[in-house]
């Protein structure tokens, strides 16, 4: 067994098992951390194919941004998953239908599977020998030209969660003190600061 | 490089550029600004159905993922015609339940764009982001009186079922491209012809699964009845509207243009969800007391007499459905006028019994209301009689006999809730009258009112235009 396959039999099998710890765990902020390390994993998987850029962004942005923000929301909302979980059992018999039914969905649709070796050269876009260009440009190159209408249709999807973040969550409350810059920095000593003579052993 | 032919996009450049000036509009000069920013997003949506009606060009852009075709024109024209209708309705309301959020009209003018894009998808990514980014502008209007818990609970229960469609929808793509190596139409289509496997008719019965959620045809439908009566009610009249009739659209050229060899495994499927829509609206609006809850119920079983055309993959069945889709529209905007007409001095009733009456407190409502119940129960010569006559004649053409007779059951089930409110209107002790309604509500009443009633005059020019959009899939 080569190297780059135990490597990837060790990434995969670390995926699936963490992947399935996350769902298992009874405490939601190892369910998180079991995330991360599903990511990691599926990174190195990326790795051995050579998708360095993807490998890498995902690290990025999927464990710096995306899970960090959700360690951040599990640890700030007060939920009491013992109380959540007081139904599960409930659901048990027709989720355990509905998922032994895509089971086996899956493997029959698996199991007729075979990937036709012309589909490589029938491509849409092939991909680029990679000793030749960089994992960027070839990205780029795709990117920005043939999906460029993707790429901005998914540009307008996050402005529509932009502004849905802002405005299901932003009140504009008269009550919040805010920072008042200018006013900080036109404050001077002689405005805020007074010097008293206080005789000891008195107040003022 | 070449450059993409942008003329055939430009009503979505207009819409995607003119929505980023307006929010810039909207966040420097507050929320004193929403009466301009409502206006200016009317005028822009009216521009782009300008520039829709005058500039006739037909083609593809961006590599085949977008098209413009004549049943993307006629189909683009009815999504604007209801967005911008919808955004004018809400101005009377904003003004008197302190609604006025500069955000709403500029939401509705995004989702319209995702709508847009999803009549013009001819690539499984761009079917997605385009119903993605109208699914996301929708939720956020939805609870977008956050103050009030059932118009959040609406926002949620919509996210959360919407998120789980996506999924089955994504995941549905996904094998069909595992199979066919394409995600253009064009190439799924090509691919089907030499073979059909499981995998691929489960990926098809997957996205069917997610498109069947976005009509919210049963049983899909859940959402529904809650997401309506859960929302401000010039935010229910936008959901009825707009966003069916592109969803409708995007059914239509996923199974007439994607999966057109495949036809014996949709049609399956279309008729089944077609019979269980139209079975649940009739029976399940019978107890309702709320008037827009009977219109989710009233809206579920009108997508399965729309999708009885659409089950006989003919080209009589898709021109059937579009000219569904245009009569249903301006029945909902219609009905919708009339019950965001339902304000006491008190604020907004919304309740079957507080029409009792009607007829004598405030006659031409009454008249115009129960000309809407008429035509939705489909009963002759008013428009929606003319709608259900198409669908069922496509059915009985394609002998789908069985399919008919259900239907027409239905039909006679559902008319019992319309003519219960009708009864209520002129036989029922008048309660408290409302007050006057806003001008813009009556300019929306008196046209759709008109169409409703004098369909059978401009029937012959409407059938002509339906055909010509259906023909698109059959040449």
């Amino acid at each position: 067994m080569s190297v780059i396959a135990l490597f990837f039999y060790l990434f995969a099998t670390v995926t699936v098992a963490s992947a399935f710890m996350v769902i298992a765990s009874r405490n939601p902020v190892h369910s998180v951390l079991f995330l991360i390390l599903a990511f990691f994993n599926a990174s190195g998987l990326f790795m051995l194919m050579g998708a360095e850029f993807l490998a890498l962004i995902l690290i990025v942005v999927y464990v710096g941004a995306v899970a960090v923000l959700f360690l951040f929301v599990v640890m700030m909302l007060d939920v009491d998953f013992a109380e959540l979980r007081e139904g599960f059992l409930q659901y048990l018999p027709i989720g355990g239908i509905i998922g032994a039914v895509l089971a086996i969905e899956l493997i029959l649709v698996l199991g007729s599977y075979t990937i036709d070796p012309g589909d490589a050269q029938t491509a849409v876009q092939p991909i680029p020998d990679l000793a030749e260009t960089s994992n960027i440009k070839a990205i780029g190159d795709l990117l920005y030209t043939r999906y460029i209408f993707f790429f901005q249709l998914s540009g307008l999807v996050l402005l529509v969660a932009m502004i849905g973040a802002i405005v299901l969550t932003l009140s504009h409350r008269d009550d919040v003190k805010r920072q008042n810059i200018s006013d900080q920095v036109n404050r001077n000593s002689k405005d805020a600061v007074t010097l008293r003579g206080v005789k000891s052993g008195e107040g003022i | 490089m070449d450059i993409p032919n942008l003329a055939l996009a430009m009503p979505e450049l207009l819409l995607a550029g003119g929505s980023m000036i307006l929010l810039m509009i909207g966040v420097y000069s507050g929320e004193s600004s929403t009466r301009v920013v409502t206006g200016l997003s009317v005028a822009l949506i009216i521009l782009a159905g300008v520039w829709l009606v005058w500039v006739p060009g037909t083609g593809e852009a961006f590599h085949g993922a977008f098209v413009m075709d004549p049943f993307a024109r006629l189909m683009k024209i009815l999504v604007l015609i209801g967005s911008s209708v919808a955004i004018a309705m809400s101005v009377g309301f904003a003004r008197l339940e302190n609604f006025d959020r500069f955000e709403y009209p500029i939401l509705v003018v995004l989702a319209t764009l995702g709508m847009l894009l999803m009549v013009s998808a001819n690539d499984m990514i761009a079917l997605y982001l385009g119903l993605e980014l109208q699914a996301l502008s929708l939720y956020v209007v939805a609870a977008i009186n956050r103050d009030s818990l059932r118009s959040t609970e609406a926002g949620l229960k919509y996210f959360v079922l919407g998120a789980l469609s996506s999924g089955m929808l994504l995941y549905g793509a996904s094998l069909v491209y595992g199979f066919t190596g394409h995600t253009g139409f064009d190439g799924i289509s090509a691919a089907i012809v030499d073979e059909r496997s499981l995998g691929l008719v489960f990926g098809l019965v997957f996205i069917l699964a997610g498109l069947a959620f976005k009509v919210s045809a049963v049983p899909f439908h859940m959402w529904t009845p809650d997401v309506y009566e859960g929302a401000p009610t010039p935010v229910t009249a936008f959901f009825a509207a707009a966003p069916k009739v592109a969803a409708m659209a995007l059914l239509v050229r996923v199974v007439h243009g994607a999966f057109e060899p495949a036809v014996s495994d949709w049609q399956q499927i279309i008729t089944f969800i077609s019979i269980a829509s139209m079975g649940l609206g009739a029976f399940a609006a019978i107890g309702q007391n709320n008037i827009k809850r009977l219109m989710a119920y009233s809206s579920i079983g009108h997508i399965g007499f729309a999708l009885v055309g659409l089950a006989s993959g003919s080209e009589e069945g898709v021109s059937g459905v579009v000219l569904y889709m245009i009569i249903y529209m301006a029945m909902t905007l219609g009905t919708f006028a009339c019950i965001l007409a339902m304000r006491r001095v008190d604020g907004m009733v919304e309740e079957i019994n507080d029409l009792a009456g009607l007829s004598r407190t405030n006659p031409m409502l009454a008249l115009v209301l129960t000309a809407f119940m008429f035509s939705l129960a489909g009963i002759p010569p008013l428009a929606g009689f003319w709608a259900k006559y198409f669908v069922f004649l496509a059915a009985i053409q394609a002998e789908l006999y069985i399919l008919s007779v259900i239907g027409v059951l239905a039909s006679v089930v559902g008319a019992y809730y319309y003519l219960r409110i009708v009864k209520l209107i002129w036989f029922d002790e008048p309660e408290q009258g409302f007050v006057p309604m806003a001008s813009e509500l009556k300019i929306v009443l008196v046209g759709s009112g008109l169409f409703t009633i004098f369909y059978v005059v401009i029937a012959g020019p409407m059938s002509t235009i339906a055909t010509a959009a259906a023909r698109t899939f059959f040449n």
